[in-house]
């Protein structure tokens, strides 16, 4: 215990404390946007595909932060604006682009780290090392959360329309393709911006089982924005104090968390959980 | 039996030269090379309930979307008040197919019809009285006051429908249009869904709606079109449903219960 208090006395683990935080805030906050959009295995898809870009970016520079992080983002955003663009202009469907685009990438992006000789880099990619992240990192990381929950909360409105109801929006003169395009951006940025934190597997369960979990608890749209940024800043925390004592990996750890909040939420959230509905049912049918 | 003069604009604002006329010519949709609709024309005016009326494939659904703008037309003209449709969407307000809606989606009955208030909100506007007085009103003409809020989910088919329509009148729209309304509806359901579209009629809007069933359309509109790709007929329903027209429409002619 006194090893951990000495260990959180140290500026890594404070600062490693407070990016579990917002990052969990944030990837939770825009989880809602993902769970709305019914497009959790895509995103799951794209953080994969984000491996090539990241190789490139070090194969042509070196490993320069910003340089990764825009190689990322512009691999992301070809593979997910790629997917759409194949199967707009062909019979392909959307899942089956994506899926074809995400795999080849992920290939190409191994291929190139390991010829790189960057293997142990690469668990850090895919896995996740939040201590790892470096002051630049992490301001980046910052200020991604901050644009992203801005953008969400002052376009609510429109937002929601275009999310249940797409082709209304269209008639009510809201910019329907615009807002296909930049929620995926948005979604992307995120996903970027936090992939050191959790990795390229394991984000999608930052990604989506925070708003998941809401999607239980609540009949409000906004609170599974809200919620969801809750759920994912202080789950994140209480990984953070699990995984030192434990001596577990911390983005693992994360996840692990997130997943057991989600499961309980199955079971006894009071309104959808299936125990109070089963409850609620069998009251019914005896009376 | 259709007045165009005495119309109910709760938002003020529109003026009314002799009701609202909408002319469609020469109208014509296709999806890369295989054409959907062709040569397309009609004129109404509010008022009227008008049904779109024709076999699988006819090109209801289209016709409908295109009119919403949600595919574009490579020739033809649709004026509002000879104006360009397109151009005053906001008098526009879509009912999708039921089977289209998300009934999962986090949201209640008022969030819904609060929804239509959008066109004049806009992203930062504050909601006022006046907004809220439109909701309450738009809610109580459809009967939802007591099940404002319930998840629309929670509603039954009829009151799904009702929901849609009330996000309609909030926006305050004039042309309402209604992809295949009284699909999967009881019939209590679309006995009272279809006086609830002759009443906003006679209130001053235009009602169109994709339609299959042959035997209620002359009881439920008072105008129709039959189309099979290119237009049939277009009139009033009981004349438009004869079987000269169902025949050239159908390839057939079907039940005699047709004749009402």
């Amino acid at each position: 215990m006194n090893e951990f208090l000495q260990f959180l006395a140290e500026p890594i683990a404070q600062r490693s404390l407070w990016a579990c935080g917002v990052i969990g805030f944030s990837n939770g906050f825009v989880s809602a946007l993902v769970v709305l959009r019914k497009s959790s295995l895509q995103i799951g898809t794209i953080s994969c595909a984000l491996l090539p870009g990241i190789a490139l970016a070090i194969l042509l520079f070196g490993l320069v932060q910003l340089s990764i992080l825009a190689g990322a983002i512009i691999a992301g955003l070809l593979v997910g604006l790629g997917s759409l663009f194949l199967s707009r202009t062909s019979r392909i469907d959307h899942d089956a682009a994506l899926s074809i685009l995400h795999a080849t990438a992920f290939a190409i992006g191994y291929i190139i780290l390991i010829r790189l000789g960057l293997q142990q880099k690469v668990d850090d990619w895919l896995f996740g090392n939040i201590m790892s992240m470096g002051n630049v990192d992490l301001w980046i990381s910052y200020a991604v959360s901050a644009l992203a929950i801005l953008t969400i909360t002052a376009l609510h409105r429109p937002l929601l329309i275009y999310l249940f109801d797409p082709r209304a929006a269209a008639t009510m003169g809201i910019p329907t393709r615009a807002f296909s395009y930049g929620i995926f951006a948005l979604i992307i940025l995120v996903l970027v911006s936090s992939l050191q934190a959790v990795g390229a597997f394991l984000t999608l369960g930052l990604l989506v089982a925070p708003a998941a979990t809401m999607y239980l608890i609540t009949d409000d749209a906004a609170a599974l924005f809200w919620g969801g940024g809750l759920i994912g800043g202080l789950g994140s925390i209480t990984a953070f104090f699990l995984s030192y004592p434990l001596g577990w990996h911390l983005g693992a750890t994360i996840i692990v968390v997130m997943g057991i909040i989600f499961l309980l939420a199955y079971f006894f959230a009071p309104k959808h959980g299936i125990v109070f509905r089963n409850i609620r049912q069998n009251g019914k049918n005896e009376a | 039996m259709v007045t165009t003069h005495d119309h109910i604009c709760w938002g003020g604002g529109v003026h009314h030269h002799g009701g609202h006329n909408l002319t469609v010519s020469g109208l014509r949709v296709s999806y890369r090379d295989v054409e959907a609709l062709r040569d397309i024309s009609f004129s109404t005016h509010c008022g009227h309930t008008l049904a779109l009326m024709g076999p699988n494939g006819a090109g209801k659904s289209t016709l409908i979307h295109a009119l919403a703008g949600f595919v574009q037309a490579q020739a033809g003209t649709m004026l509002w008040n000879g104006q360009d449709l397109l151009h005053t969407r906001h008098e526009i307000a879509f009912v999708p197919q039921r089977s289209a809606v998300d009934w999962q989606f986090p949201i209640t009955v008022r969030q819904l019809v609060e929804m239509g208030r959008y066109p004049t909100l806009g992203i930062w506007k504050r909601v006022s009285e006046h907004d809220k007085h439109i909701v309450n009103k738009a809610l109580e003409t459809l009967q939802l006051g007591d099940l404002q809020h319930r998840r629309i989910g929670e509603l039954s088919g009829g009151q799904q429908q009702r929901a849609f329509l009330a996000r309609a009148l909030a926006q305050e729209a004039h042309i309402l249009l209604l992809d295949e309304p009284f699909t999967g509806l009881d019939v209590p359901g679309m006995q009272s869904l279809g006086q609830q579209l002759r009443q906003l009629a006679d209130e001053g809007r235009l009602i169109i709606a994709s339609h299959h069933n042959l035997n209620n359309a002359a009881e439920l509109f008072d105008q129709t079109l039959l189309l099979n790709k290119e237009t049939i007929a277009f009139g009033a329903t009981a004349d438009v449903l004869c079987p000269e027209h169902l025949h050239r429409a159908f390839g057939f002619s079907p039940a005699a219960t047709t004749h009402l």
